[in-house]
């Protein structure tokens, strides 16, 4: 027995996704971000997008190409305070902009992909956060609904795989990434580095190719995984 | 305000600040002014630091030349492992901050409330980038200090009777570190515990937008 071969190109694997589309992205600023899947994206200009994505990146980084061509409608995000852009795209109404708690926003999408409909928490209690949000009192106390996320197509940047799309992650470009891998119906994966079948110790794993639908190795490194000097 | 250098009044808010941390604890430090504490850190002070983008075990920070492409704390600088470090997702690194297992958090502030209400991440109209991490840090610490500058740079005090701006927590800051004092957060109120060298207890309570409460013993100075 053998596992399937779910190799494929950075280009055939973002035609698979439609104007419309919920995409999670992953990263944690520039580590973990899969900067050669959004400028795929941008290139082929899928429109009315809605990203789910921890930061806006930077300017002239990352998602920010994306909002920068107007492909962007909604952003569901924790913070995008370095990248000016983005605010301003905001403030203008450019594009509408969920705020939700950095762990809520993970604990969300980790319910997504574990097949439950709602998280029930305290956090965000007497905050803007909890405005509009439905209230259920357990355990004598009042609690936020925060609902589950799922999108369309996550896009992940892993280290390492193989064709089947068994995953690990680089220290701390992991974030977002392990979450949003269990959270669509279409994972789409750019790797660094894709071995044989075998040459991941089952014990390393991280996310099991099971999760993962298209793999595709990068043939180089650009610019935008580099060191940032601000 | 006092004749002291400015720079001097902040590294010494800084060190002050520093000793806050104590052997054994699991620490998270704000991004900005807080995250200079680990500057001031004694090589041989066994603690760990935790940042939101998944790690525990800071090490030093570095320069660009040095710095790992796949490696920063959750303020985006490059930081580097120690012998015992993790990583781990983010669902998990929050899973450690609402559990309990955050000792300490060190956080900046725009307001500090005299029941200790924080306001932190947003001015409406000016500046609304999204509360990151800030609220369970607030909400969840065993301990919420805060560092910041006595007034804003208009010179308006930044500790009030009430905050002004949307809040991060309510009623969880315990004591302030500023380039004046370090202040209490008491339940009657703001107590004053130590002055900055050359500053003055009237000077700490005219920066001050509440009631002051001021020991009738000797006030250490930092």
């Amino acid at each position: 027995m053998s596992l399937p071969d779910k190799t494929t190109t950075i280009e055939a694997a973002v035609a698979r996704i439609p104007d419309g589309a919920t995409i999670m992205v992953g990263g944690f600023g520039v580590p973990g971000t899969p900067f050669t899947l959004i400028r795929e994206l941008v290139r082929q200009g899928q429109k009315d997008l809605t990203l789910i994505k921890n930061d806006a990146n930077e300017t002239g980084m990352g998602i920010d190409l994306l909002i920068a061509n107007g492909q962007v409608k909604t952003l569901i995000s924790t913070h995008i305070g370095l990248n000016a852009n983005a605010i301003s795209a905001l403030n203008s109404g450019r594009i509408r902009v969920e705020f939700c708690a950095q762990g809520i926003l993970a604990e969300r999408i980790r319910a997504g992909g574990a097949g439950l409909s709602a998280i029930v928490t305290d956090i965000g209690l007497g905050t803007e956060l909890a405005e509009g949000k439905q209230v259920v009192e357990m355990h004598g106390k009042r609690l936020l609904v925060e609902s589950a996320l799922r999108a369309d197509v996550a896009l992940i940047h892993a280290d390492r795989a193989d064709p089947f799309g068994n995953l690990t992650y680089a220290a701390t470009a992991r974030n977002f990434n392990p979450l949003m891998a269990m959270a669509a119906p279409m994972v789409i994966a750019e790797v660094e580095t894709l071995g044989p079948l075998g040459s991941l110790s089952p014990e390393a794993v991280e996310t099991p190719g099971a999760f993962v639908d298209h793999v595709a190795e990068l043939s180089e490194l650009s610019e935008d995984y580099g060191i940032v000097r601000r | 305000m006092s004749d002291a250098n400015p720079l001097d009044a902040r590294a010494r808010m800084i060190a002050r600040a520093a000793r806050e941390l104590t052997a054994g604890m699991v620490v998270n430090l704000g991004i900005g002014l807080p995250t200079k504490v680990i500057n001031h850190l004694p090589a041989d002070l066994p603690v760990c630091l935790h940042t939101e983008n998944g790690m525990t075990g800071i090490g030093a920070t570095l320069p660009y030349e040095r710095a790992d492409r796949n490696l920063i704390d959750a303020g985006g600088a490059y930081v580097s492992p120690i012998p015992g470090s993790a990583y781990f997702d983010s669902a998990v690194s929050f899973a450690l901050v609402r559990s309990g297992r955050l000792d300490l958090t060190m956080l900046g502030a725009f307001e500090v409330a005299q029941n200790g209400d924080l306001a932190n991440w947003k001015i409406p109209g000016k500046f609304s980038p999204g509360a990151g991490g800030a609220i369970e840090l607030a909400q969840k610490a065993r301990r919420v200090v805060v560092m910041t500058t006595h007034t804003d740079r208009h010179g308006n005090p930044k500790l009030l009777q009430q905050c002004t701006l949307p809040l991060t927590a309510q009623r969880r800051v315990a004591r302030i570190f500023t380039d004046l004092a370090v202040i209490d957060v008491t339940a009657h109120g703001f107590e004053l515990c130590e002055l900055a060298t050359g500053v003055t207890v009237q000077e700490v309570t005219e920066a001050t937008g509440a009631p002051l409460i001021v020991p009738d013993t000797d006030i250490p100075t930092f």
